[in-house]
């Protein structure tokens, strides 16, 4: 046979995050599960508000974030679920694509993953919560973008090392959320600032904070994801 | 120059799991062209032993190395090495084809569509390459995993029971396979219970008994009948 030639790291990553996805779009059990659950939670969050008191602006980020944090993590869970089912996982720790890259792979296929989840929940939570369409949907989408970046890097990393044990689905929210804290905090200041129709340049730290902690945990994650696979 | 370097050198290898000793002081070495049948009762340490080879484990202490580099650092090394173990490794959702496409992908294979329909056809299941893994049987599975483990030629091919769940055409052309494996230079180690089929393939013979090697042989020598009986007495002991 001719020389091998091992794909580099992004190319590695983007033939894992392919081949996610294709499972995913072959079975879409994860992407129903995680749409009806944040279709269902938009409902049940509509029938329980009282408009007279609470006005949509100031509810609706709230509302957004919960669904949003919650669906993510339903994705999350099967992010390496699916290697574990055969030991997948050992033919790529056998291949010689890096751990960076797998790692980076399965992170692109959440966040691409959560994007489409995102695609209907947003447009249906703007129809449940009468939110002005155009401009401020538009940046509230791009927050939603910059925030699933950070929870998809933390959740990623949990997700590896939680399934592997007998309790991954407790332990992965457990693991995640005090590390989503501030890309939450910051995400949900930024929208609320946007659909009460103030401009971006008031939410400029929280902007700041958000960027910031995408950063560090992308870098962080990967550098730590290698040793979640230590036996 | 070719290297003089062995294909597998395992020295000095154990593995420990909290208190337990799973593999004990091993010691093996082997050149390209040979097979090395690895005999042994369930909880030998067999399949710790190979994941350790593989690079899928640390040894707690000793070294593995494959064509004189350590798998787990090397990403060239590892591209070398092929590995069938009693888990398929294959995604249920994705076909016999898509499956050891992935693979060669992975392996950096040229041409990974031709690759892999040949790596299939020497399996004999190319007539089910565009079936979905979970609709095949064990055997067939099994056929695929091997396909998966061959697509990008390796050097050294790590199986752990491969002849579980295949039927007499899937067992035959698994054997064939590793003639033409050992016959290209590959090195092989193979795990398996049965003698017969293990002691036909295989250039070397080792039993392994509670973490520790306890007899080795070279094939040529053996009798096959008579081995059998002397490792049935040692695991009975």
């Amino acid at each position: 046979m001719s020389e091998l030639r091992a794909p580099g790291t992004f190319r590695a990553a983007w033939l894992l995050a392919r081949k996610d996805l294709t499972i995913e779009f072959r079975t879409r059990t994860a992407f129903l599960s995680a749409l009806v659950f944040a279709i269902l939670a938009l409902c049940i969050f509509y029938f329980a508000w009282d408009e007279s008191i609470v006005p949509p602006p100031a509810l609706a980020p709230g509302v957004l974030w919960v669904v949003l944090t919650f669906s993510a993590l339903l994705g999350l869970q099967r992010s390496f679920g699916l290697e574990e089912h055969d030991r997948g996982i050992d033919a790529l720790l056998v291949s010689p694509v890096s751990r960076e890259s797998i790692y980076l792979g399965k992170a692109i296929g959440n966040l691409l993953f959560l994007s489409a989840v995102q695609a209907v929940t947003i447009p249906a939570l703007a129809l449940f919560y009468n939110l002005p369409v155009g401009q401020p949907l538009l940046i509230v989408s791009g927050v939603v973008l910059l925030a699933m970046i950070g929870i998809v890097a933390v959740g990623t990393l949990f997700s590896a090392m939680a399934v592997n044990t007998r309790l991954a689905e407790l332990l992965l929210p457990m693991l995640s959320l005090p590390f989503f804290v501030p890309i939450l905090m910051s995400a949900a200041q930024i929208s609320q600032r946007v659909l009460a129709g103030r401009p971006l340049s008031e939410a400029g730290a929280y902007m700041k904070i958000l960027i910031s902690f995408d950063l560090v945990f992308i870098v962080a994650c990967t550098l730590a994801f290698p040793f979640t696979l230590e036996e | 120059m070719p290297s003089t370097s062995p294909a597998v050198d395992v020295c000095g290898v154990s593995r420990t799991f909290g208190r337990r000793r799973a593999v004990d002081s091993v010691d093996l070495t082997l050149h390209a062209g040979e097979c090395m049948a690895l005999f042994g009762p369930n909880g030998a340490g067999k399949t710790t032993l190979m994941r350790v080879v593989a690079g899928l484990l640390r040894p707690t202490a000793g070294s593995v190395h494959v064509g004189g580099r350590s798998l787990r650092d090397d990403a060239a090394a590892r591209s070398q090495v092929g590995l069938i173990s009693h888990q398929s490794m294959l995604y249920r959702a994705l076909t016999a084809r898509e499956n050891v496409e992935f693979a060669a992908k992975l392996y950096g294979v040229p041409d990974p569509k031709t690759a892999a329909m040949l790596a299939l056809e020497r399996m004999k299941i190319l007539d089910r390459r565009e079936t979905p893994v979970r609709a095949l049987s064990r055997g067939l599975q099994q056929r695929v995993s091997i396909a998966r483990a061959i697509v990008h030629d390796p050097r050294v091919v790590l199986l752990d029971e491969p002849y579980t769940g295949l039927d007499a055409a899937g067992g035959a052309a698994l054997t064939e396979m590793l003639h033409l494996l050992r016959a290209s230079g590959a090195a092989l180690i193979l795990v398996t219970h049965n003698v017969e089929e293990g002691l036909a393939v295989a250039s070397h013979a080792v039993v392994m008994i509670a973490g520790r090697i306890v007899r080795r042989d070279t094939c040529a020598s053996v009798d096959v009948q008579e081995y059998a009986r002397d490792y049935k007495s040692l695991v009975i002991a």
